[in-house]
């Protein structure tokens, strides 16, 4: 009840006569910090383990290698597969330069209180829901023109921009200023600078952003229910037709009463999950040789 | 792409520096045009659905807000339900998730031994890895008969006597929705704060311990003081998240058009409505009436990020005004 360093000297003896209550308290702060990391952990385990043990048995070759039948017989989930990949690479295409260049105009061009302003910006597009995502590049474009990839695309490439322009940001600005100097002080132009010296000296933590970007996109549905949802069941590259992905595939899956089609939910989840865990792992190694690099400059 | 600007039989010094001036700026104008794009992409987003829910705005004006009615039949519609839906799950998941979170923030910086810290960090970082549609799966399909069959029938025989613990259980409803966004938002609510935790300065908690306070009482007598407003930020983008999200509350809330009396009960909220209306509205009315509920949804998880934007800018000032 009493505060930290009181003046009160009366403050003192009552608190060390609540000293058995005190460390009680100290006991049960410990135990519950514990037990939440515990929950935490667990819950993971617990989703991370029903994957697998519902997913595990389905995963075959045709599963990856065919696509969803339209009734009855086994198929797969390639069709998903392959709208999932281009989208998720045109989306790469359309957000990481854009992004990039946000972050070395913030980083190297503007000054502080633009910058702050910028970031301010980023976050808040950052904070705007998928759904509505979705539901912008729905009026914007799916309204006139039909569903297709491409739209889809965009609509993860919004998602993605303030995520790599942040993570490219903070990166750019702990590069040493001792590095740009020197450039400079050869002659070599500012771009050439940003381009030659900056970039690169700072490519394992970009590499870091673009990595979880694309780990958290990928797994996007809400964007993609409006604009690239309703396609028919083959493997198809059409860029400008709507393109089944796995996000979605899970989602309508997810919803079916038929046991089979919550069979394929859970191995489709368990590929998807995989891939997202991949990522995070290249992610965690990308910023460990960026650290090493930077400690060793 | 060397460089060749102290090239010694470079011609024309006056051409190239030129050039060089032309790569610069225009290397600058590119820079600038992304910044101004992102801007203008934020405002265009705004723009683009509050112009898309003009139609339904004009038809039922701001009392669609507070209006509890979703009936193609009858062609009535409001946004009550959803926001009833949306806020509620959401402070449930915020009023649990947000202790757990700073106790899992405080076990990482001030308890756990560096070897133990680092790995439990990454698992908390990949719990929010996880896809929602993937956690929504896991939501409907096992937790959510879980919850149906021990949690609910243990939360009605303790706390029965309120009305949101009373009625059937269910595998589906605002309970299992709240406790699935509570997993959810734990692991961004406790990586921000385990970031402020760290950075509380050493000699403050050092000074607090040497004046004979407990572990427990420096925290929350030093810690809590100092890292209090980014706190607050943290809960807050969590409640953004919450907020927003559409696809996991979508499989496990029921979707059921009512204000549901308990909170075992199926209902609906803001996200997960617009979410399950993908495959086509039946009416002119009802679509642009799905778009009036996606502008109040924008507004609400926007109200929740600006005001956490306001207080890190806040916070940070005062830090450096120290």
């Amino acid at each position: 009840v009493s505060e930290v360093a009181s003046p009160d000297p009366r403050d003192l003896t009552v608190r060390s006569n609540g000293l058995r209550r005190r460390r009680v308290v100290e006991k049960i702060f410990g135990a519950v910090a514990i037990l939440s990391a515990l929950l935490a952990c667990g819950i993971l385990a617990l989703v991370l383990g029903t994957l697998v043990f519902k997913g595990a048995s389905q995963l075959n070759l045709d599963f990856f290698t065919k696509a969803r039948p339209l009734f009855g017989e086994k198929g797969g989930i390639a069709d998903a597969l392959v709208g999932s990949a281009i989208i998720v690479g045109m989306a790469m295409l359309m957000a990481i330069p854009v992004a990039v260049l946000v972050a070395i105009y913030m980083s190297e061009y503007a000054g502080p209180k633009v910058s702050r302003a910028l970031r301010i910006v980023l976050d808040v597009l950052n904070g705007v829901p998928a759904i509505v995502v979705g539901i912008f590049v729905f009026g914007l474009l799916v309204v006139g023109h039909g569903q297709s990839a491409v739209f889809g695309a965009f609509a993860l490439a919004i998602l993605m921009l303030p995520m790599v322009a942040r993570a490219t940001q903070e990166i750019l600005e702990v590069v040493p200023q001792s590095l740009r100097h020197a450039s400079l002080a050869l002659g070599v132009t500012k771009w050439r600078t940003t381009w030659n010296v900056v970039l690169p000296a700072a490519i394992g933590g970009i590499l870091t952003g673009v990595v979880i970007a694309v780990a958290r996109v990928a797994g996007e549905t809400a964007p993609l229910l409006f604009t690239t949802s309703i396609a028919a069941n083959a493997i198809s590259v059409n860029i400008h037709q709507a393109l089944p992905t796995l996000p979605v595939t899970i989602f309508s899956f997810s919803e079916s009463p038929d046991p089979g089609e919550q069979a394929d939910a859970w191995a489709a989840a368990l590929v998807l999950i995989g891939f997202v865990l991949v990522m995070n792992v290249l992610a965690k190694y990308f910023a460990g040789r960026k650290r090493r690099q930077l400690e060793g400059s | 792409m060397t460089t060749t600007t102290y090239e010694p039989t470079a011609p024309e010094p006056e051409l190239r520096r030129r050039g060089v001036r032309v790569g610069d700026l225009l290397f600058r104008g590119v820079a600038v045009a992304a910044a101004l794009a992102a801007t203008v992409l934020l405002g265009l987003i705004a723009w683009k659905v509050f112009d898309l829910a003009r139609p339904a705005f004009q038809d039922f004006g701001l009392s669609f807000v507070w209006t509890e009615a979703w009936n193609p039949v009858t062609n009535d519609y409001g946004a009550l339900i959803f926001i009833y839906g949306t806020v509620v799950t959401s402070l449930i998941a915020l009023v649990l998730a947000t202790p757990l979170s700073i106790a899992i923030a405080l076990f990482l910086t001030e308890m756990a031994p560096r070897r133990v810290a680092g790995p439990i960090a990454t698992m908390v970082e990949l719990l929010a890895a996880i896809p929602s549609v993937v956690l929504g799966l896991w939501g409907i399909l096992v937790f959510g008969p879980w919850v149906r069959d021990h949690l609910e029938p243990w939360l009605k025989d303790v706390l029965g006597f309120l009305p949101m613990f009373s009625g059937d259980p269910s595998q589906a409803g605002i309970l299992p929705a709240a406790l699935v966004l509570t997993i959810m938002i734990i692991p961004i609510t406790s990586a921000i704060c385990r970031e402020l935790l760290i950075r509380v300065p050493r000699d403050l908690i050092d000074g607090s311990l040497a004046l004979g306070s407990t572990r427990w009482e420096a925290i929350r007598g030093v810690m809590f003081a100092y890292a209090a407003p980014g706190i607050a930020a943290a809960v807050l983008l969590g409640l953004g998240r919450a907020f927003g999200e559409a696809i996991a509350v979508n499989q496990t809330i029921g979707n059921h058009s009512v204000i549901p009396s308990s909170w075992f009960a199926p209902g609906d909220s803001l996200g997960s409505k617009i979410a399950s209306s993908y495959a086509g509205a039946t009416s002119n009315l009802e679509a642009s009436s799905l778009l009036y509920l996606a502008a109040i949804l924008m507004v609400i998880s926007l109200f929740a990020n600006v005001s956490a934007q306001f207080i890190v800018v806040r916070f940070e000032r005062a830090r450096r005004g120290l």
